[in-house]
C-alpha cells in the first residue's frame, strides 16, 4: 500500500499540528521544527511517537533526529562539524538537504536542518525500505 | 508531606494501561479555596491525578529504575465538574509501549461513567532524553519510600493479598 508523497505530507502535517499546537498554515515544507514551529527536546520523541502510530512504522532512536553525533571530537572542532564529521552526519541523514549547511557547517544550526520536509523524505525513505 | 492525588488502583495492566479512583470530599481544604461558594476538584489537580496514574504505569514498565518525568501536557480537555461526594476515576492507556525514551498516554477521566476530561500527557525517562540532565544515580521520582508504599497498597499484585512490609 504505496502512499503517495502528498498523503505523507498530509499525515505529517496533522502530527506536527498535534505535537506541536500549531496552525496548518504554519506548517509549510521548509518550516524548521525547532526555530519555526517552536519544538522543544520533549516534542521531537512526541513527533516520531505520532510519526510511527500515522503510518505504522518503527523509528529507532536517533534515526530521524540524530541526537548523539555532536559529543565526538572527530565530528566537531570549534563548534564546527569536521569534514569527517560532515561525511558521518551525510550517512545519518539520507533524508536532510545539507547542501546550505555544508557552505559553513556551524553545530548549533544543525537543528535547522530538521524540517517539515526533512520528515516527509525521512518516511518517504522509510515506507520504501520496508516496502521492498 | 505527601502529594498524592489518587486514592487507590482498581485495575492495573503492566505496561498497557491502568485505572485509579479519587474521592472527593469537603474535608480537603483546597476544595473552600478554590472557587469559594462553589466547592469543586481543581482540573489542575485531576491532570496530577491522571500524571501520579499513567506516571506508575510508564514507571512500572521499567520495574521503576527510570526516572520518569512528565515532559508535556499535550492536550487537556475538560466538560464538567467534580464535586465532594463523587469518585474521580482516571483512565490511563499507553500509546503504543513504553519505549527506552519515554512513552504517550491517553487518559479519560469519568465520573459516573460521565465524561469528565480528555487528557494527553508525555513522559520522559530523564536518563534517556535528549538533554540529559546530571542528577546522579539516585531515582529521586520513584525513591525507596514510595516503591514501599506502592507494594503496600499491592500495586504490582491487584486482587492478590498485600505483602507483609519488609522490616
Amino acid at each position: 500500500m504505496a502512499l503517495s508523497r502528498d498523503e505523507i505530507k498530509d499525515k505529517v502535517r496533522e502530527a506536527l499540528v498535534d505535537a506541536l499546537g500549531v496552525d496548518e498554515d504554519e506548517v509549510t515544507p521548509e518550516a524548521r521544527i525547532g526555530a519555526d514551529l517552536g519544538a522543544e527536546s520533549i516534542d521531537y520523541l512526541d513527533i516520531v511517537f505520532r510519526l510511527e502510530k500515522a503510518f505504522n512504522i518503527k523509528i529507532p532512536r536517533g534515526d530521524l533526529f540524530p541526537d548523539n553525533i555532536l559529543q565526538s571530537e572527530e565530528f566537531v572542532q570549534d563548534g564546527k562539524m569536521t569534514a569527517k564529521g560532515l561525511e558521518e552526519l551525510k550517512g545519518r541523514l539520507p533524508h536532510a538537504d545539507l547542501s546550505e549547511f555544508e557552505k559553513d557547517p556551524k553545530v548549533d544550526d544543525i537543528a535547522d536542518l530538521f524540517t517539515v520536509d526533512m520528515i516527509v523524505r525521512y518516511i518517504d525513505l522509510k515506507l520504501n525500505e520496508e516496502g521492498g | 508531606m505527601r502529594w498524592i492525588w489518587i486514592d487507590r488502583f482498581t485495575e492495573f495492566e503492566p505496561g498497557r494501561r491502568a485505572v485509579a479512583v479519587k474521592a472527593v470530599t469537603m474535608a480537603e481544604e483546597h476544595l473552600h479555596d478554590h472557587v469559594p461558594g462553589f466547592p469543586v476538584h481543581p482540573p489542575t489537580l485531576m491532570i496530577e491525578g491522571m500524571a501520579q496514574t499513567a506516571g506508575v504505569l510508564v514507571g512500572d514498565a521499567f520495574d521503576f529504575t527510570e526516572k520518569v518525568v512528565l515532559a508535556k501536557v499535550t492536550r487537556a480537555t475538560f466538560e464538567a465538574h467534580v464535586r465532594p461526594g463523587e469518585l474521580i476515576r482516571f483512565e490511563a492507556e499507553v500509546q503504543g509501549e513504553v519505549r527506552r525514551e519515554g512513552a504517550a498516554v491517553t487518559g479519560h477521566i469519568t465520573r459516573n461513567g460521565e465524561a469528565v476530561a480528555e487528557i494527553e500527557l508525555m513522559f520522559a525517562h530523564l536518563d534517556q532524553s535528549r538533554e540529559p540532565v546530571e542528577l546522579g544515580n539516585e531515582n529521586f521520582v520513584f525513591n525507596e519510600d514510595f516503591v514501599r508504599m506502592l507494594r503496600m497498597r499491592s500495586l504490582r499484585d491487584l486482587g492478590k493479598p498485600a505483602p507483609t512490609p519488609e522490616a
